[in-house]
C-alpha cells in the first residue's frame, strides 16, 4: 500500500509542503481536506509522479517510486475540471488507458461497457464529451479512471465546479463505487462536507503539514486546533488569557479571562499562566451562563442561527426577537495557544 | 489587340533574374491579417455608417483591383489560348509548383514544429529575442534575404570564397559549394520565411494547451511518446493544419525567392507568369496561368479559413506552461536546438552587410594587385553613373524613386483607408457585405496584379479624350502606376489597423467632450487622434515598407529609368562582376536597415497600443 515520508516541496521559494507524511489502508478511502494553496493538489501530483518532491519518499508496498514514471505507476487521477479528451468519444475516453496497456478489443469493449454501466453512463459512448453536461463529464472522468482498475485512484477536487445537489448525488454514487471496488482512494477537497460524507479518514492540511488525523467523527469533535475548528465550522471559536488556579494546577485545570466571560478548562497543554489560549465554545446545559444581545436571527432549516452580540452563534429552535436580551451557557474546550 | 510598349519592355526584360515576388508582400498581409484577426475584435458602438466613407475605397478597388483581375479573366478564356498544349504546359507548371511548396511546407515543419515546441515548453535565457529573430525574416523583402543567401552561400559568397581560397584556385567561378540556382536554394530560403509562422500558430496552441490533458493521460498509462501521438498532436491538428495551409500557400505564390535563388529553370506559376509576359509578351497565356493562380489561393484560402474557424484546442487557465528545461535531455534539446536557430537565422542577416563592406576578389576588368578586405567602395559606387552600367542613372536614384513611390503609397493609403476605416467600425448590413471584399487583394499574387495592370492600363482609360490632349500618355508607362498597385496591397493592412483603434473609442467619450463644450472639430483633436494616431503611425509605416520591398508588381511595372529598389538589387545580381554583386550587396544592406527600422516602430507603436485600448 502507498506510504508517504516526510515530503517536502516548495512553489516560487515559499515552502509548499513541509515533511508530509502518512499511510493508507487497503480499501481506505483518504481525505487530504485544506484550504485552497495548502498543496494538496500538489500532494497528489507528486504521488502519481507528475511533479517530484524535493525531499521524502513516495513508497508502494516499501519499494520506493521515484524511477517509476507516471505513466507506470498504474494510478488513477480524476482531475479538478476533468480533463476529458476532446478529441475522442466517451467511448475513446474511458478506453483511453485501456488502449496503453494494448488490452483485446473483445476486452477492451467488456471492460467500457462494465464501467460506463458503473456511471450511469449507457448510451453516451459515441457522444462527443464537449457535448456533456458538467455532472456527465465528471462520471467520463471516473469512468475513465476506473477502466483501468487501478490500485490507487485520487480525486483532485472532483465535484468542485457542480452545484449543490448534483454534488450530493454524485458523492453518493462515488461512495457506493468506491466501497464496491475496493480500490483505495485519495481524495482531495476544500469543502469538509464532501469529506465527511466520502472519507474513512480525514487529514486536515495547513501551511503545509498535516494538523490533525482521523476519522471524521474524531477531527468534527475534537479538532485540537483553533485554525481546524474555525476551517471545520465546529462553533464559536475565541480567544483568553489563561489564569491558572494555583490550588488545581496538578489537575492541569485552569481558568481563560475573556470578553464573555471566565470559562474553566480542562486541557494537557501544560499552558502557563498569563498565556493567551483559543477557546472552542459549545452550548451546554452545565456551563458558563452568556447574557447577550440578539443581533441576527437566520432561518436554517431545522433550527434558527442567532448571532448574539461579540459574534457568539447559537442553534436554537425557537427565534428570539431581534433586539432582545438572552442567556445562554456554554462549555469550553481548550484549542491550545492563539 | 494589346498595344504594348515593346521598348519598355524589351528593357525590362533584361533578364528573368531581377523580378522579385508577390511572395513577400502577400504573405506579410495574409500573416497580419491572421494575427489580428486574433488580437482584436472591434466592436462598434456608433451611428449607422454612411456609405458615401467606404466610396473612395471601394470606387479605388472597382478601377485598380477588380477591373484589371476581370481583364485578366477575359483574356485567360480566350479560345486561342485554351490549346491543349498550352493547358498541358500550364498543368506542368501548376505540379512543379505544388511539388516545391509541399516539399518547402514538410521541411518548414522539420524545423518549425522542435521549434514551436521549445518555445511553447521551455524557459531559456534570450527565448525572446530569439524568438524576435525567426520572425525577422518575415518583414524582409525577398530581395533582402535573396541577397543574404547570395552573400553567405553565393558564388561569390563568404562560404564558396573561402573554400576557393583555401583550395588556392584560380577560378573564383568555380563554386565548391554551388547552392545559388539549385532547388535548395529555394526549399531553403522558404523555410527561413515560414518557420516563424509554424512558430507562431503551432507554438502559441502548444503553449497554452491545458496541461492536465497530457498529464491526464501519463496517469492514464501512456509513455512520453504516445502522449504526443495520441493527445498532443490529435489536439493541435487545427493549428497544424492552418499554419500547414498557410505556410504551403505562401510556398505556392512565392516568387521572389523562386526568381532569384532559383533561376527560370524552376517554373513556378508565379515565375511563369513573369516570364510569358515580360519575355515572351504571351499575355493570354500569362492569364491563364494567372486565373490558375488566383483559383488556387481561393481554394487555399477557403480550406484556411474553414480550418481556423472549426479550431478547437482547450486551454489552460494559466498563460503558459513553459518551464526552464531540468533534465540532461532537455538541456541538450534546448541548448542544441537554439544554437541551430540562431546559426541559421543570424548567418544570411550577418552575412549580407559585411559582405557589403569586404572586397573579396578583383572587380571585373581589374588588373594588377588587388587590396583585399574592408572597403566602402560598393556604397561610394551607388552615386556614380558608369558608362556600360546596368542603369541609365546613378544606382541611387533607384532609392530616391523607392522612396518617392512609398511616400505616395503611405498618402494614397491612407486617404482611401481612413474613411473606409471609420465606416467599418460601424457594423451593419452593408460593411459586413463589404468588408470581404475590401479585404480580397490580400488574397491575390503581386505579379498577378502587376499583369492585371499590363493588359488593362496599357491605353488611356478614356482614350480620346486623353489621347486629344496629352498625346501617347497611359498610365502604364507613368511612374504613378507603381504607388496605385503598391496601395491595392497596402489597403488591406491599413484598414485593419486603423479599424480596432477606432472601434475603441466609446461615443461616450465623444458625447462627454461634447457636453463639456467641445466643437466637433475639437472633439476629433481632443479625444480622436490622440487615441488613434499610433495605429495611424503603425499604418503608415507598414505601407511605407511595404511599397519599400514590393517586387513583384514593380517587377513588371516599374520603368526601367525609374527602378524601384528591390528591382535594382535583382538587376544588379543577375550581372556579372564583383562590382556589381558589391553594389548588390550595398543596397541590400540599405534596404534591409530601412525595413528593420520600420519593424522595429511598428512593433513599439502596436505593443503598447494594442493592450491600452
Amino acid at each position: 500500500m502507498l506510504t508517504l515520508t516526510n515530503i517536502t516541496k516548495s512553489y516560487e521559494h515559499q515552502p509548499l509542503l513541509i515533511g508530509v507524511s502518512f499511510s493508507m489502508d487497503a480499501g481506505e478511502t483518504v481525505c487530504l481536506l485544506g484550504a485552497s494553496g495548502s498543496g494538496k493538489s500538489t500532494l497528489l501530483r507528486i504521488i502519481a509522479g507528475l511533479e517530484s518532491p524535493e525531499a521524502g519518499r513516495v513508497l508502494w508496498d516499501g519499494a520506493d517510486l521515484a524511477p517509476t514514471p507516471p505513466h507506470a505507476r498504474d494510478f488513477g487521477l480524476v482531475f479538478q475540471d476533468y480533463a476529458l479528451f476532446p478529441h475522442l468519444t466517451v467511448f475513446d475516453n474511458a478506453a483511453f488507458g485501456l488502449r496503453m496497456r494494448n488490452l483485446p478489443k473483445s476486452e477492451i469493449q467488456k471492460r467500457v461497457a462494465e464501467v460506463l454501466d458503473a456511471v450511469n453512463l449507457r448510451g453516451f459512448e459515441s457522444r462527443r464529451v464537449t457535448d456533456l453536461s458538467g455532472g456527465e463529464q465528471q462520471r467520463v472522468a471516473l469512468a475513465r479512471a476506473l477502466a483501468t482498475r487501478p490500485r490507487l485512484l485520487m480525486f483532485d477536487e472532483p465535484l468542485g465546479a457542480l452545484d449543490r445537489s448534483l454534488k450530493e448525488d454524485l458523492l453518493n454514487e462515488l461512495r457506493a463505487i468506491l466501497h464496491r471496488t475496493d480500490i483505495p482512494a485519495i481524495y482531495v477537497t476544500h469543502d469538509q462536507e464532501e469529506a465527511f460524507a466520502i472519507a474513512d479518514r480525514i487529514l486536515l492540511l495547513h501551511e503545509g503539514t498535516i494538523v490533525r488525523e482521523g476519522t471524521p467523527a474524531q477531527v468534527w469533535n475534537d479538532p485540537q486546533s483553533a485554525w481546524a475548528a474555525r476551517f471545520l465550522g465546529v462553533g464559536n471559536v475565541i480567544e483568553g488569557k489563561f489564569r491558572i488556579h494555583a490550588k488545581r494546577s496538578e489537575f492541569r485545570i485552569g481558568k481563560v479571562e475573556t470578553p464573555f466571560g471566565i470559562f474553566e478548562i480542562h486541557c494537557e497543554h501544560g499552558h502557563v499562566d498569563g498565556d493567551y489560549v483559543a477557546l472552542l465554545l459549545k452550548p451546554s446545559a452545565g456551563g458558563t451562563r452568556i447574557q447577550a444581545e440578539v443581533e441576527d436571527v437566520l432561518f436554517n432549516r431545522e433550527q434558527f442561527k442567532v448571532t448574539l452580540r461579540g459574534g457568539l452563534v447559537v442553534q436554537l429552535d425557537e427565534a428570539p426577537k431581534v433586539g432582545s436580551e438572552i442567556s445562554v451557557a456554554f462549555r469550553a474546550e481548550c484549542l491550545g495557544h492563539a | 489587340m494589346i498595344m504594348f510598349h515593346r521598348e519598355e519592355t524589351k528593357d525590362a526584360k533584361i533578364s528573368a533574374k531581377e523580378a522579385e515576388g508577390g511572395g513577400f508582400v502577400f504573405s506579410r498581409f495574409i500573416f497580419h491579417h491572421f494575427d489580428f484577426a486574433l488580437r482584436s475584435t472591434p466592436v462598434g458602438q456608433r451611428k449607422p455608417s454612411s456609405f458615401i466613407f467606404l466610396l473612395p475605397a471601394l470606387l479605388f478597388l472597382a478601377v485598380f483591383f477588380f477591373l484589371p483581375l476581370a481583364r485578366i479573366l477575359a483574356l485567360s478564356l480566350d479560345a486561342s489560348v485554351l490549346t491543349s498544349e498550352n493547358l498541358l504546359r500550364a498543368f506542368r507548371v501548376f505540379r512543379f509548383t505544388f511539388y516545391q511548396a509541399s516539399l518547402s511546407t514538410l521541411l518548414t515543419f522539420l524545423l518549425g514544429l522542435p521549434a514551436a515546441v521549445l518555445f511553447a515548453r521551455f524557459d531559456f535565457r534570450g527565448k525572446s529575442l530569439l524568438r524576435a529573430l525567426t520572425a525577422v525574416p518575415f518583414m524582409l523583402p525577398t530581395v533582402v534575404v535573396a541577397a543574404g543567401f547570395n552573400a553567405l552561400l553565393g558564388p561569390r559568397g563568404w562560404v564558396n570564397l573561402a573554400f576557393s581560397s583555401l583550395r588556392n584556385t584560380q577560378h573564383a567561378t568555380l563554386e565548391p559549394f554551388p547552392f545559388i540556382g539549385t532547388i535548395s536554394a529555394i526549399l531553403v530560403a522558404h523555410v527561413f520565411y515560414n518557420t516563424t509562422i509554424v512558430i507562431r500558430i503551432v507554438g502559441n496552441a502548444l503553449a497554452h494547451l491545458d496541461p492536465r490533458l497530457e498529464q491526464a493521460a501519463r496517469t492514464l498509462g501512456a509513455s512520453p511518446f504516445r502522449v504526443w501521438t495520441r493527445v498532443t498532436l490529435p489536439l493541435l491538428r487545427a493549428p497544424i493544419l492552418a499554419a500547414g495551409l498557410l505556410v504551403f500557400l505562401f510556398d505556392f505564390t512565392s516568387f521572389g525567392v523562386i526568381l532569384l535563388l532559383g533561376g527560370p529553370q524552376f517554373s513556378t506559376l508565379e515565375l511563369e507568369i513573369y516570364i510569358q509576359s515580360m519575355q515572351f509578351l504571351n499575355l493570354p497565356m500569362a492569364a491563364l496561368l494567372s486565373l490558375i493562380q488566383l483559383l488556387c489561393t481561393l481554394a487555399f484560402s477557403i480550406l484556411y479559413t474553414r480550418v481556423t474557424t472549426r479550431a478547437l484546442v482547450p486551454t489552460a487557465p494559466k498563460p503558459s506552461t513553459a518551464r526552464p528545461p531540468k533534465s540532461l535531455r532537455e538541456k541538450i534539446f534546448v541548448t542544441a536546438f537554439c544554437l541551430l536557430l540562431s546559426a541559421f537565422f543570424i548567418l544570411p542577416l550577418l552575412s549580407l552587410p559585411l559582405r557589403s563592406l569586404a572586397r573579396l576578389e578583383a572587380d571585373l576588368g581589374q588588373r594588377g594587385q588587388v587590396t583585399y578586405g574592408l572597403t566602402a567602395d560598393y556604397y561610394r559606387e551607388l552615386f556614380v553613373n558608369r558608362r556600360g552600367s546596368v542603369f541609365y542613372v546613378p544606382p541611387i536614384e533607384a532609392a530616391r524613386n523607392s522612396l518617392g513611390y512609398a511616400a505616395a503609397t503611405v498618402a494614397l493609403s491612407l486617404a482611401l483607408g481612413f474613411p473606409a476605416a471609420s465606416a467599418l467600425t460601424r457594423p451593419n448590413r452593408l460593411t459586413k457585405l463589404l468588408d470581404p471584399l475590401i479585404m480580397l487583394p490580400l488574397g491575390a499574387s503581386a505579379v498577378t496584379l502587376g499583369l492585371g495592370y499590363i493588359i488593362t492600363f496599357n491605353r488611356p482609360l478614356i482614350t480620346d479624350y486623353w489621347s486629344l490632349n496629352t498625346g501617347h500618355w497611359s498610365l502604364l508607362t507613368s511612374p504613378l502606376i507603381v504607388p496605385l498597385a503598391h496601395t491595392i496591397i497596402a489597403l488591406p493592412f491599413v484598414i485593419r489597423t486603423l479599424q480596432p483603434a477606432l472601434a475603441s473609442i466609446p461615443e461616450r467619450l465623444r458625447h462627454a467632450a461634447a457636453i463639456l463644450g467641445a466643437s466637433p472639430l475639437r472633439v476629433w483633436q481632443t479625444v480622436d487622434w490622440p487615441i488613434i494616431s499610433r495605429a495611424v503611425l503603425a499604418a503608415a509605416t507598414f505601407a511605407f515598407t511595404v511599397s519599400l520591398g514590393e517586387f513583384g508588381a514593380a517587377s513588371l511595372l516599374a520603368r526601367p529609368d525609374f527602378p524601384t529598389l528591390p528591382v535594382a538589387i535583382a538587376r544588379f545580381l543577375s550581372q556579372p562582376g564583383g562590382l556589381n554583386y558589391g553594389q548588390a550587396m550595398a543596397m541590400s544592406t540599405i534596404l534591409m536597415s530601412v525595413t528593420l527600422v520600420g519593424i522595429i516602430l511598428i512593433e513599439r507603436v502596436r505593443l503598447p497600443g494594442s493592450g491600452e485600448f
